[in-house]
């Protein structure tokens, strides 16, 4: 069916709504342009003349700027607003800051929003294209495509391969994304972490729960640690950050457990010496920058795609 | 529509299928009304009456609401008395019980004789006010439950907010006791389900939705049977949606517990699975639950554990509900959808068509000790006239109320109040 394939997506919301076809199409893609970011002169002008929005109601560093960087390396003209400077302030609703946007005709508005189903409402009273860069605790799927790449360019493949996520799964958007990605390309998807940190019927996403770390990363081929907040809207989910770390942060002996081979991940920014040691986010089998590094590849690939032929605004 | 006045003529309705549940009857027969009251049938048709004949369709005692949002005062833009009380007619109701959390909140005689004024001059069924058990449903402090009953509220509650300090509760009950009102309980535990926007479960995981687990619910209507145990006085849970809430008050009635309760069409249709892609139309509080709880609710309905079927009518603009999910409003308008879907139940053989009319009439009445959810000559003539059949798309356009958030927009439905009469006036004909 290779040859019918076509990647019809005129927005992402989520890793939900992708098929494995989509997946491996935006993971070739993100390969064809990893190479651009080696360049002397790190410019295409594929997006020459498109306008992108970077609409970001939470603060971000990383993911704003890989999307930016992604955007300006396709020539495409990008334009920052965030929420400080927005008018949601001035309490402005969602829709009506879009539709004005909107009137300035921008071909892409990628949305981060605090609300879960914030880019899926954009996406439905507005034309361009939406690209969700983090909704509440709901998917943040370029996280979760570069994530995917990342392990796939050490591992060759997806399938078959054990992968543990550790920490606080009922607040991460990351997590939910990687968990319905890895899982959809067939790899083995176990969490672990306190009670506190673990949202009900986690096996309907494709996740198997332990509460032992060790057993979780026992064997497994990838490990990635979750930022970890002591506390989350006077919701008391764990003692300390000591405490944590004592029982649930990813160290040396404890990777043990694991295949010699494991990669370790992390989403960003990291705790040091909470859900990781130092000495594990630096050593061995750390892949945590280049997954930095295939962030703009992928969000390069996103931004190319969700264009598709006919470049944009006005397809259905 | 506005009450139609008309000469004081005899009103004849003619082979219906009367029910009343007050008489365990139902039979096909006439209902004869003079002066806003039900009147025993003469020996032959008088002169001049106003004639309709029934052809079989179901003549029951009128609908009564005891749980709904008028809005008004305060928040006109999503419903107001006139337009709430349309919607009720349409929807086959003639009398509803409005919750007290207005703008400002009704706390005192004012406010109350205020929605009374309202409802005289431009209402189209009756309405009860019920007033609020804390000053300005604060939480601290009872309010004037004296001055509330002599102005004509019928209940008190804080609804949409739970009491949260339980001696203010058991205050409430005995003080309410003592100037017979009911105590209505929104049974939510709150430290358990803030920030919370739907049911915790599959689809709150999916959606990456907070959610609002069944203990909210159920340790809060735990807490009311013991306050109304411990107080000896009635006490009514309010729309109740979970099983594990059931059982505490299938358990309290068996052991004599003066507990009542209500549940909506909307938590005996609809699951969680109705919040879909974050339609905030399915967004209400308490949440829709599971399967089984949904199941629950209907087996509770059959078995006497629920005493009414209210519909939580709660209107809101497009403001309130064209937003984030998690910042939406709570919330679903149901007056005109409620009939239709009691009546699936009837279809589906969960309940009969008397106890139906029990739960939309009889019992609400007999709850509230308001008049009305009898047929028997000299009741007072409200009488609702449904034909099952009718079938209709349940349309945006088609709707009275202001709000439009309904989560069965579009649906096709079935069964339909065709004639409305409130105190011997029509407030809604669609016979003929």
């Amino acid at each position: 069916m290779k040859e019918t394939y076509r990647f019809q997506h005129k927005h992402i919301l989520g890793i939900e709504q992708l098929s494995v076809a989509d997946i491996f199409n935006i993971l070739d893609t993100a390969n064809s342009f990893k190479e651009i970011s080696n360049r002397p002169i790190k410019k295409v002008p594929t997006l020459k003349g498109k306008t992108i929005i970077n609409f970001f109601f939470e603060p971000s560093t990383r993911t704003r700027l890989s999307f930016e960087i992604a955007a300006k390396r396709m020539s495409a003209d990008t334009f920052n607003i965030a929420a400080s400077t927005s008018s949601a302030k001035k309490g402005e609703t969602l829709i009506d800051t879009a539709r004005n946007l909107e009137a300035m005709a921008p071909d892409i508005i990628i949305l981060r929003h605090g609300s879960s189903g914030a880019p899926g409402l954009l996406a439905r009273h507005i034309d361009a294209s939406i690209i969700n860069a983090g909704d509440g605790t709901h998917e943040h799927p370029s996280q979760a495509l570069l994530d995917i790449m990342t392990v796939r360019e050490h591992k060759g493949a997806i399938e078959g391969l054990k992968i543990a996520i550790i920490g606080d799964i009922a607040h991460s958007r990351v997590a939910h994304s990687d968990i319905l990605g890895f899982s959809k390309l067939g790899a083995e998807v176990r969490v672990a972490g306190p009670a506190t940190f673990m949202p009900p019927h986690l096996d309907t996403l494709g996740a198997q729960v332990f509460d032992s770390v060790e057993e979780a990363i026992t064997d497994v081929d990838v490990v990635m640690a979750l930022r970890i907040q002591q506390e989350r809207q006077n919701d008391p989910l764990i003692p300390s950050l000591r405490e944590y770390a004592q029982f649930y942060g990813i160290n040396k002996s404890l990777l043990q457990h694991a295949r010699p081979d494991v990669l370790i991940m992390h989403p960003g920014p990291i705790n040091r010496g909470v859900e990781m040691n130092p000495d594990v986010a630096d050593g061995k089998g750390s892949v945590i920058l280049e997954q930095v590094t295939n962030g703009v590849a992928v969000r390069m690939a996103l931004l190319y795609l969700v264009m598709g032929q006919e470049g944009g605004r006005g397809r259905s | 529509m506005t009450v139609i006045k008309q000469k004081t003529k005899t009103t004849v309705l003619q082979n219906g299928r009367t029910i009343d549940p007050t008489r365990n009857m139902d039979v096909i027969g006439d209902l004869w009304i003079e002066d806003g009251v039900i009147v025993p049938a003469g020996e032959k048709l008088p002169e001049d009456c106003q004639l309709f004949d029934l052809d079989g369709k179901w003549l029951v005692p009128g609908l009564i609401d005891m749980h709904v949002h008028l809005r008004e005062p305060g928040e006109e833009y999503k419903e107001t008395v006139e337009s709430g009380t349309r919607a009720a007619a349409a929807g086959g109701f003639t009398a509803v019980a409005c919750m007290p959390n207005t703008r400002p909140v009704n706390d005192c005689a004012s406010v109350t004789e205020f929605i009374l004024e309202a409802a005289k001059r431009k209402g189209s069924a009756r309405v009860y006010p019920v007033g609020a058990i804390s000053a300005g449903s604060q939480g601290s402090g009872l309010a004037g439950y004296g001055e509330l009953k002599a102005a004509g509220a019928v209940a008190v509650t804080d609804d949409g907010l739970p009491v949260i300090d339980s001696q203010l509760m058991r205050r409430a009950m005995e003080y309410a006791g003592s100037h017979d009102l009911l105590v209505m309980s929104h049974s939510e535990e709150i430290a358990l389900s803030r920030n919370g926007s739907m049911n915790e479960g599959v689809v709150s995981t999916r959606l990456g939705l907070r959610g609002i687990p069944v203990a909210a619910e159920a340790i809060m209507v735990y807490r009311e049977i013991a306050l109304a145990e411990l107080t000896g006085q009635r006490t009514h849970i309010a729309h109740v949606s979970t099983a594990a809430a059931a059982d505490l008050i299938a358990q309290a009635k068996a052991r004599g517990v003066r507990v009542t309760a209500e549940t909506t069409p909307h938590y005996f249709t609809l699951t969680e699975e109705a919040v879909g892609d974050y339609n905030t139309n399915a967004k209400m509080n308490p949440p829709l639950r599971t399967e089984s709880d949904r199941q629950a609710i209907r087996k509770g309905l059959q078995d006497g554990t629920f005493d009414a079927i209210a519909t939580d009518h709660a209107p809101h603009s497009v403001l309130e509900k064209e937003l984030e999910f998690d910042r939406a409003a709570n919330g679903i308008i149901g007056l005109e959808t409620s009939l239709p879907l009691s009546l699936a139940l009837v279809r589906d053989g969960v309940i009969d068509a008397m106890r139906m009319v029990e739960l939309m009439s009889s019992s609400p009445a007999r709850i509230l000790k308001v008049p009305g959810g009898a047929l028997a000559a000299g009741s007072v003539a409200d009488v609702t006239v449904i034909d099952p059949e009718k079938e209709f798309v349940f349309t945006k356009e088609s709707i009275l109320s202001r709000g439009k958030n309904s989560p069965f927009l579009d649906w096709e439905l079935k069964g339909k109040a065709v004639l409305t009469i409130m105190g011997g006036q029509i407030t809604h004909n669609e016979l003929q």
